[in-house]
């Protein structure tokens, strides 16, 4: 036992079912989780949970998610049809200790119908189970990926139970025409309607537990580069999540590098001083260090119709790394432009949203008199360590754009990054004033999935130093 | 099963046995809890416990340790630490010392070389005098290896080091041992049993948790912490603690800031203990509810609903 022993074949298929749930499990964990079993055995359900759970999950989210897929995986009581259980023994058969040699213990493996006709009738619901779990290994249940290949893997495991064998047996005795032969098949009938219910249940859970791994993955990268505003309602919570993902890497990673050393420059107050207690021979050399300023951003959001949606995200998304800003305060225009940053730190952003749409609301964007709002307002505290991110499609409807303003704010802050959701070709088509505004922005970039929206804050962070 | 100490009378032979062992210790431990003592010391592997302040993640280390009458090492991690105060240190007053001291001697040691390099083969000839084990001051971690019957080595609040330090622990805490430029590897005599504490202020490396068990440790149910404040504040009288229990739990279903955790509710029923309390009183909550809740807004939002949870509170331990 010193050594890990290989991971037996279900607890293989168990770590598989568990990366899907998205838990990530490393081989090195997998070793871990074959000792675990070696040392906690399985004969108790619930220490075997708890072992494995402190092995494999390693986050509340991974927790839940094992949680769920243990209970799922290892709940072995189909056939639940009546109370009563012939053999208790029998009947914790799990998929840890059910026989992996060849086709199985009791020989049910596509042996014929008489074998599963006389099963059927003596109810023996525990080597049915043993016979489905083997004919469902058989079938190759593992690879099912879509709901549509429920009903053709649900035949190919009765027929591997030897189901057609069955239903030519109970032709021939209805063809006898006794009325014993007609009162068998009757009743085998009423047998294989449950079996049919029982497989079909055992191959829905199966679909659970290999598929959903995947469509999820799959559906996370769509919404990824999906344009946010045409964003289904249903995504909506879905994409919140993804944002706090996304946003906590991003933070995660921009957290640590507060202070860079400088290998090679020497220190030398402080070297000496730190050298003192030995009489000033420099023992420990101290060097110098840069320290890197966290960003101090503004974030200006139109909110009108056009770029709602969009607003949205960057908003919860400038708040979800809030960790790695030093400073963050928002706007909000349309028509005209107020500071929204308390309604934001107080309330959830979802909700924040509405309550400042409602605020300023739907009306026709004006960034000429917002920005001078801006400039009447706030433009005192800008410094030139702010970042400006201006989220907007610099469409004023043909108002005068101010590009003054813009100009002087531009002199004040350390720079302006403009968010433009729409696409470069659109840009100065129109109403649109993107290009007279671009010269005194030191970034313009089109902004309009998830994905631009992580390289765009990316960038801010990255350029923070 | 292979262990040094045949499995009978091991301490750690099952997870029961851990169970029991903790509550002879005063920590009242769950399922999960002893399951993760338990295969932290099978698998040979560290625990990360990860939960809110105050649940008792420091308490397990020490109870732990008192339990299997082992030394405990702490080291509390804070921005800033590095190896020099968490492994090891050379003993730089020392050397200079003994250098002062056989400055003398040196002219014996070089005796009538003629040239420099005779000289510095006889001084090569007598290795590395100032860097062995006797200038080597031990920190925690070297410590914690260096225990000839083991150790239990409590590495405290780890997400407030620095992630340099975080990857300079993956060698201790996946080999037990530690790699000293001057002198070597040391490795351990005796496998310590090694718990990391976390708030989760920050994300731990992926490196660090893969080598780790994972428990969380969040807060107790009702009985649970019933039995841990029967076992913290002893003589307590059954009915106040039952109240105590139930207006700590309703508490923690408000929405505030920080949630009042087991150690608050230990320090509330000193209190209670000490002032001849029995039953609850709206005043004497009123009054002492700045000890479980730690911001002026979380006493501010309780304070409305104190009349109401503490109603309820006497009317689930049966006292009209």
């Amino acid at each position: 036992m010193a050594t890990a022993a290989p991971a037996s074949e279900p607890l293989r298929r168990f770590l598989q079912v568990a990366r899907g749930a998205g838990l990530q499990v490393s081989a090195a964990e997998g070793i871990d989780a074959a000792r675990t079993v070696d040392l906690v055995g399985f004969e108790d359900r619930d220490v075997l949970k708890d072992s494995l759970g402190l092995v494999l999950a390693k986050t509340p989210d991974e927790k839940a998610a094992y949680d769920e897929v243990f209970d799922l995986y290892f709940k072995r009581d189909e056939f639940a049809g009546g109370n009563e259980d012939a053999d208790p023994e029998s009947s914790e058969q799990d998929p840890f200790s059910s026989p992996s040699n060849g086709s199985g213990g009791d020989g049910m493996g596509g042996q014929g119908g008489q074998s599963l006709g006389s099963l059927l009738a003596e109810d023996a619901r525990a080597t049915l189970a043993t016979a489905m779990e083997q004919a469902a290994r058989e079938a190759g249940i593992e690879n099912i990926r879509f709901f549509t290949q429920k009903n053709l893997y649900a035949r190919r495991i009765l027929d591997r139970m030897g189901l057609r064998a069955l239903e030519r047996d109970m032709e021939a005795m209805r063809q006898t025409g006794t009325p014993e032969g007609l009162g068998r098949a009757q009743f085998l009938d009423s047998k294989v309607e449950m079996l049919r219910d029982s497989v079909r249940d055992f191959v829905e859970r199966n679909l659970l537990l290999f598929a959903k791994g995947d469509t999820e993955k799959f559906r996370e990268e769509l919404l990824k580069s999906a344009r946010l505003s045409n964003l289904e309602r249903r995504d909506l919570d879905r994409m919140r999540v993804l944002v706090r993902q996304m946003a906590k890497k991003l933070a995660a990673r921009y957290a640590k590098t507060r202070r860079r050393r400088l290998r090679g420059q020497l220190d030398t107050r402080r070297t000496l001083r730190r050298n003192m207690g030995w009489g000033g021979i420099p023992f420990i050399t101290v060097w110098k260090q840069k320290r890197i300023e966290k960003p101090r951003v503004m974030v200006l959001c139109d909110v009108s119709g056009s770029v709602a949606a969009m607003a949205q995200f960057l908003l919860m998304f400038m708040y979800a790394i809030n960790e790695a800003l030093s400073d963050i305060r928002s706007f909000a225009f349309a028509g005209s432009l107020i500071e929204v940053s308390e309604i934001l730190e107080k309330e959830p952003v979802e909700e924040a949203i509405t309550k400042i749409m409602s605020l300023i609301g739907f009306g026709s964007s004006n960034y000429g008199n917002s920005f001078a709002d801006f400039e009447d307002g706030w433009m005192k505290h800008v410094t030139n360590k702010t970042t400006v991110i201006i989220l907007g499609d610099a469409r004023g409807n043909r108002t005068d754009p101010r590009t003054d303003v813009i100009g002087r704010l531009s002199q004040r802050s350390k720079r302006i990054i403009w968010l433009n959701p729409e696409y470069r070709s659109a840009w100065g088509t129109g109403d649109s004033d993107m290009y007279r505004y671009a010269p005194f922005c030191n970034l313009v970039t089109v902004c309009n999935t998830l994905r631009h929206l992580e390289r765009a804050i990316t960038d801010i962070l990255d350029d923070a130093t | 099963m292979n262990d040094a100490l045949p499995l009978g009378e091991s301490p750690l032979r099952s997870i029961d046995a851990v169970e029991l062992g903790l509550g002879e210790a005063g920590y009242i431990a769950n399922r999960q809890i002893s399951t993760a003592i338990y295969m932290a010391h099978h698998l040979q592997k560290p625990i990360l416990v990860e939960g809110p302040a105050g649940v008792g993640k420091t308490e397990l280390a020490k109870s732990v340790a008192s339990w299997l009458k082992l030394p405990l090492i702490r080291m509390q991690c804070y921005e800033g630490l590095d190896e020099s105060k968490a492994l090891y240190e050379w003993k730089y007053g020392k050397q200079l010392l003994y250098t002062q001291i056989l400055k003398d001697k040196i002219n014996s040691v070089i005796g009538e070389s003629d040239d420099l390099t005779t000289a510095l083969n006889k001084l090569h000839s007598f290795g590395d005098v100032f860097f062995s084990e006797q200038f080597l001051e031990p920190r925690p971690l070297l410590r914690s290896l260096q225990e000839p019957g083991g150790s239990v080595l409590l590495i405290d609040e780890i997400d407030k080091s620095d992630q340099e330090f975080e990857a300079f622990l993956l060698e201790i805490l996946s080999d037990y041992q530690v790699t000293i430029p001057e002198i070597g590897t040391v490795g351990a005599i005796v496998p310590p049993i090694v718990l990391l504490t976390s708030n989760s202020t920050r994300d731990l490396g992926d490196a660090l948790k893969r080598r780790c068990l994972h428990l969380h440790i969040g807060f107790p149910d009702d009985k649970l912490e019933a039995r841990i404040i029967a076992s913290r504040v002893p003589g307590i009288d059954a009915r106040l603690l039952k109240q105590l229990v139930s207006f700590v739990q309703q508490l923690r279903a408000l929405d505030l800031k920080k949630l009042p955790s087991v150690s608050e509710t230990i320090d509330w029923a000193k209190i209670m203990l000490l002032l001849h309390t029995s039953v609850l009183e709206v005043d004497l909550v009123r009054d002492t509810l700045n000890v479980l809740l730690k911001f002026e807004a979380d006493i501010e939002a309780a304070g409305k609903q104190i009349a109401g949870l503490t109603h309820k509170a006497r009317q689930d331990a049966g006292i009209a």
